[in-house]
């Protein structure tokens, strides 16, 4: 079962990310929520509504991993059919696809049938297509793989120019990177089932992980620290712990110096993305 | 809309398929040879003096192998131009783009199917126009029921059609070309065994011949199309690839149309719920 008990809470006007390894059930869940496939037992709801509904889908863009298309229309051809296909019509489409070529830097290449695009720009017209007729709910599967970091750049201003106009964002990627600095909250998924929620808002001023270099830790100063760290650490002089808040910073410090033990080093660091998802995710099994 | 939306734009698909103009080129030489041929034929025959009702005899033979070879090309181009539309769309994903747009999967496949019978058509027509066009401009033949002769083939195309559609919402590409020719290789072989019944006076054979039309009835609409053409002489013949004894009944040909559309109708329950 690549999914089960999968429940999602994902607020208007935000950009959610869905984060997990290979095979987690992440483009699975996507493709649930769009009514590409049908869950083996349940029901799947999207905007309040079944996602078997066509009708709701006039409300939701959706960008595949990996975009194929007919290699012989040409960017605007394609974004002319697409928009067609949601119901939009000859002033409206004249309008709105060259501002759509500009948004992903296509421009250029408005006249360039597909099979002469670069895998990356083939991204940039799939993105496009999925934001023709201006969605309240994107989900975008992978949008920034193939993709070179001025285009990611661009993937990423994109994504934010739609948070500005007030549609959610579902974002699926393996690029942590991308995902902290585009997302407001993240769910984690493994073995099909959503296991961590993160608000990567409050994340930033949340956990901090402190490299410390000490002589004269004892056990009890080290027993002491689990009033304000979750995880501590001791290799030698080295010790690593991880805190809620940096606000506990001044009374671990604090701490440790009247419990006898003198303080070289003292430095902390906030949690990356990465940090937090490998905790979550453990170690990696193979596929 | 969404079904002529699709329609366009699958019927665009087909036409810059290289194969489509390979057929038409194909064709295109096939009418050639065949003009060639009906002029040495139809200028051996004047220089011999004839007896008119001979020479009308010859040429509507020479015409029913025209109308055998362009059945056999639009055939074969009805399902290779079609064989990749559902399962190599499904396979690549390029589906996905679509199918998550606010029309109908149903609305997905009518509209292939529509764009697909309108090349089907404008291929048959075509070819079938050369073919009769060869024949009264040259030979100075016009064969008989030509209308229902070329409907009939169209309605062979559009079940050769259907039916590669319905096997393509199950099957890859390759396995969808064997699994659909492999029908129609037996509904051909099935013809046969018919006719050959229907010689030696074998109901066994006949009712085999039936039943293979009965699982596959696209050789019994070629068959039907042939016996509808062909003058009364050749009726009257044993039996041959290009000539027809006994013809396949209307209840086949209606069968062969009930069989069409279930096959759609299948194919567009299939599509809708299997997952994508």
């Amino acid at each position: 079962m690549a999914v089960r008990n999968l429940s999602l809470t994902v607020r208007r006007g935000e950009i959610f990310g869905f984060l997990g390894p290979n095979g987690a059930g992440k483009s699975t869940s996507i493709k649930m929520l769009l009514g590409l496939v049908k869950p083996s037992g349940g029901h799947a709801f999207v905007l309040g509504a079944s996602s078997n509904n066509v009708a709701v889908r006039r409300k939701i863009g959706f960008l595949p991993e990996d975009f194929r298309f007919y290699a012989w229309l040409t960017a605007t051809e394609l974004l002319e059919l697409h928009g067609r296909l949601c119901g939009m019509q000859g002033a409206q489409l004249r309008e709105r696809v060259p501002v759509l070529l500009e948004m992903v830097g296509l421009t250029p290449h408005r006249r360039k049938q597909l099979h002469e695009f670069s895998k990356g720009m083939l991204q940039r017209i799939g993105l496009a297509q999925a934001l023709v007729h201006e969605p309240e709910l994107i989900f975008l599967d992978e949008p920034t793989s193939g993709l070179d970091p001025m285009g990611r750049r661009l993937v990423r201003d994109v994504i934010r120019a739609q948070r500005e106009r007030g549609a959610t964002v579902f974002l699926n990627s393996h690029l942590l990177g991308e995902v902290e600095v585009t997302c407001d909250r993240v769910a984690f998924i493994k073995d099909g089932e959503v296991v961590a929620h993160r608000d990567l808002r409050a994340h930033s001023d949340g956990e901090v992980r402190v490299a410390i270099r000490a002589r004269g830790l004892s056990k009890e100063a080290i027993a002491g620290l689990t009033r304000w760290s979750t995880s501590a650490d001791l290799d030698g002089e080295h010790l690593t712990l991880t805190t809620r808040s940096t606000a506990d910073l001044p009374d671990i410090l604090r701490h440790l110096v009247a419990a006898g033990a003198d303080i070289f080093e003292f430095t902390p660091d906030h949690i990356s993305l990465e940090d937090l998802f490998m905790k979550i995710m453990g170690k990696d099994r193979g596929l | 809309m969404g079904v002529w939306i699709m329609a366009g734009v699958t019927f665009r698909e087909a036409a810059r398929k290289k194969l489509l103009w390979a057929a038409f080129l194909a064709g295109l030489a096939f009418l050639i040879l065949f003009a060639t041929g009906m002029h040495f034929q139809h200028k051996s025959l004047e220089t011999r003096a004839v007896a008119p009702f001979l020479r009308y005899q010859l040429v509507n033979s020479f015409l029913q192998v025209g109308f055998y070879a362009i059945d056999l090309l639009a055939v074969i181009m009805t399902v290779l131009t079609s064989v990749d539309t559902i399962s190599g769309e499904i396979s690549s994903g390029t589906i996905h783009a679509m199918a998550t747009k606010p029309i109908g999967r149903w609305q997905i496949l009518v509209g292939k199917w529509t764009g697909l019978v309108g090349m089907v058509v404008a291929y048959v027509a075509l070819l079938f126009g050369g073919v009769v066009a060869i024949g009264y401009f040259i030979g100075s033949v016009l064969q008989q029921n030509l209308i229902r002769g070329a409907l009939l083939i169209i309605l062979e195309c559009l079940l050769m059609l259907s039916v590669t559609l319905l096997s393509g919402t199950w099957f890859s590409s390759l396995t969808n070309g064997v699994v659909v020719l492999g029908l129609h290789g037996l509904a051909f072989i099935g013809g046969w065994i018919e006719q050959i019944g229907e010689f030696t006076n074998s109901p066994s054979l006949v009712n085999l011949g039936i039943l293979s039309s009965l699982i596959m009835p696209s050789e019994s609409l070629w068959r039907r199309a042939i016996f509808e053409m062909q003058s009364p002489v050749a009726r009257s013949l044993p039996f041959g690839p290009f000539s027809q004894a006994v013809a396949p009944s209307l209840t086949m040909v209606g069968y062969a149309g009930v069989y069409l559309i279930s096959s759609l109708a299948l194919a567009i329950r299939h599509f809708e719920q299997r997952d994508l």
